[in-house]
């Protein structure tokens, strides 16, 4: 009988101690990312499977060319500064979590101001580079006359160029491409957006001395998996959208 | 609200190593992340040629994706620390993820399938490629992509 017992309390799924040796939060934190993994999976595929079954696509050297303060063709220069910014606001979040290890409030408070900097600053050339697409007007040619289309989810003026008049115009381009980039860069975007958001709070409660007081700073670590992720995303977007 | 803060943990030998660890992520990124773009750049200056080779332009490709799974890997690994956590916990992140293999296989066979069907018919013809697959050209390649369209 006491025997029995015994056996039970040290079962390590009979209660009392995480199996995992994680918290309910964090563990809860990584399903969530997995299945949000999942979604950002499901949309860039279905980009994909739309890309492979169309003979023309965008030539994103072409679409993707601007840089602030200039006028020349630049591919992709402006979205690499934006990926190079992300990266670092990743490092600055992940020193927020190791000063939050040391029970540092001062540490935590810079690394995460820095990282809500970082957030923001992708999130104004995003702004930026949106703001440039649907506005930019381009020639196109649909049914023998010239019209002038910027890059939206119902027009793409970047088909194949054709001579007409003497000087080469666009022809319209796949629809899809529109609704796909604006979707995911904009869902991609509105995640760095509630990270931002989350990080201010974080920000907001270490300054408070919620943390110092409650003895541990794992909702910094927890922000900081999400932060992470939303790093991770960028990475196949870039991937998707710039560089193939 | 009492502002007094409580004095950090002494830094040890242990939190120098993570700290250097970290950093050294943080340049293993930047510098796939140049390769990355330099590899991009290299696919924009062939493709400025009309008559670059498709094959090659894949495999430039293919390199760039390896590159960022090799990336993805280091985010996930010392980023979000999954590689510190006990095996079975990760085992119940990594064995879902590993869908993914046939999400993507599955999917983009789907649309070449579909572009095939497509483009000859459901196979009554035969479909004789055009190699136009790029948007406004600056200068150059204009001529000889203006032929291929009569």
């Amino acid at each position: 009988m006491e025997t029995a017992i015994a056996k039970t309390r040290t079962n390590i799924w009979s209660g009392g101690k995480s199996p995992f040796n994680v918290s309910y939060g964090k563990l809860m934190m990584w399903y969530f990312l997995m299945s949000d993994s999942f979604t950002f999976g499901a949309f860039l595929i279905s980009y994909g499977s739309i890309r492979f079954s169309l003979n023309t696509w965008v030539d994103h050297n072409y679409v993707f060319n601007e840089f602030p303060f200039t006028e020349a063709h630049l591919p992709l220069a402006f979205v690499s500064l934006m990926t190079f910014i992300l990266i670092f606001s990743s490092v600055t979040m992940v020193l927020a979590v190791h000063q939050g290890h040391k029970m540092n409030q001062k540490g935590v408070e810079k690394w995460l101001f820095l990282t809500i900097l970082g957030g923001l600053a992708f999130l104004g050339c995003q702004a930026y580079e949106w703001t440039g697409l649907i506005t930019g007007q381009h020639e196109v040619l649909v049914n023998g006359v010239i019209q002038h289309w910027g890059t939206t989810t119902s027009h793409n003026p970047w088909g194949p160029s054709v001579m007409f008049n003497g000087h080469l115009v666009g022809t319209p381009g796949p629809v899809a491409f529109g609704g796909y980039f604006f979707g995911i860069t904009g869902f991609h975007g509105f995640h760095v957006f509630t990270g931002v958001v989350v990080n201010t709070i974080m920000l907001i409660k270490t300054k408070r001395g919620d943390f110092a007081k409650r003895g541990h700073y794992e909702m910094i670590e927890k922000a900081g998996l999400y932060w992470h992720f939303v790093d991770l995303v960028w990475v196949f977007v870039f991937l998707c959208f710039y560089l193939i | 609200m009492s502002t007094e803060i409580a004095t950090p943990l002494p830094v040890t030998e242990a939190d120098v190593a993570h700290v250097k660890k970290i950093w050294k992520a943080f340049w293993v990124l930047l510098i796939l992340t140049i390769v990355e773009l330099a590899l991009g750049l290299t696919i924009y200056f062939i493709e400025m040629n009309p008559d670059y080779s498709d094959s090659l332009i894949l495999f430039i490709k293919g390199v760039i994706c390896i590159l960022t799974i090799a990336k993805a890997f280091y985010i996930i690994s010392i980023f979000m620390h999954l590689g510190d956590e006990v095996r079975t916990m990760i085992l119940t992140v990594a064995i879902p993820s590993l869908l993914f293999i046939w999400f993507v296989t599955a999917f983009i066979a789907d649309g070449a399938s579909f572009r095939n069907l497509r483009n000859t018919d459901a196979g009554s013809r035969i479909y004789i490629q055009q190699k136009d697959h790029h948007a406004v050209p600056l200068e150059g390649p204009a001529e000889k992509r203006e032929k291929k369209l009569d």
